[in-house]
């Protein structure tokens, strides 16, 4: 039950050993940065500092209380970050599929919208461009 | 009462700067804008559109009409993009 905020890599295999001991379901989602365009050789990820760990943690409690879960991780990354690295990750473990799928989708949404990170695209021409919210994802919330 | 204000992505880019320390009676946080935006036109720019901006008090998120007595540290940045 931790949520991470570094600049590091994370191996998606180390942090699952021993994740979720004596569940019936894990899921684990990571996201990766990906280009859409042809034109983006890297994403700049800004947070801010004591807030983010704790909307994490919160949204973390939020979804254990809400899905009885018996463990989750979350774990972002900010910084520089290459077409291809992991940004972040989200594993959940309860006694059943659905509640670790629906745990996982539920924290994916809330952090879409609500975690205080901005992503920027950073160009070949070292050009940088804030990457906006959609308001798909601001609805997405309103499922849970 | 004496706030921290911070900025962040696109609001610190456009102001100048990720922090600054100010005097306020602002009893709201639309009072508090109100007052940055007549600090100078980097200010205004920033806080032109609000319905671009969100904002935190004392780092839980907050609406533009939640009270700021006994708060020490406003945030405002452009909705998250995270995940």
């Amino acid at each position: 039950m931790t949520a991470r905020v570094q600049t590091a890599p994370f191996d998606l295999a180390a942090e699952m050993r021993g994740f979720g001991e004596g569940a019936g379901a894990i899921v684990t989602f990571s996201g990766v940065v990906r280009d859409d365009n042809g034109r983006m050789t890297a994403l700049e990820i800004e947070h801010y500092p004591g807030m983010t760990e704790r909307a994490l943690n919160d949204y973390g409690q939020e979804a254990a209380r809400r899905f009885d879960l018996t463990d989750w991780r979350i774990i972002h990354r900010h910084g520089h970050l290459a077409v291809g690295e992991q940004i972040m990750m989200v594993a959940t473990a309860a006694r059943h599929r659905r509640a670790a799928f629906d745990a996982a989708d539920y924290l994916m949404d809330w952090l879409k919208s609500r975690a205080p990170f901005w992503k920027r695209e950073i160009a070949h021409d070292g050009s940088g461009k804030w990457v906006e919210a959609k308001t798909s994802d601001e609805e997405a919330l309103t499922r849970w | 009462m004496t706030l921290d204000i911070l900025y962040f992505a696109w609001l610190r880019e456009r102001i100048g700067q990720p922090r600054e320390r100010v005097e306020t009676d602002a009893a709201t946080i639309r009072d508090l804008v109100a007052e940055l935006a007549a600090c100078d036109e980097w200010h205004a720019a920033a806080f032109a559109d609000m319905s671009a901006v969100r904002c935190a008090v004392d780092q839980q998120l907050a609406e533009l009409d939640t009270p700021l007595a006994g708060s020490r540290e406003v945030a405002f940045f452009p909705p998250m993009t995270g995940g």
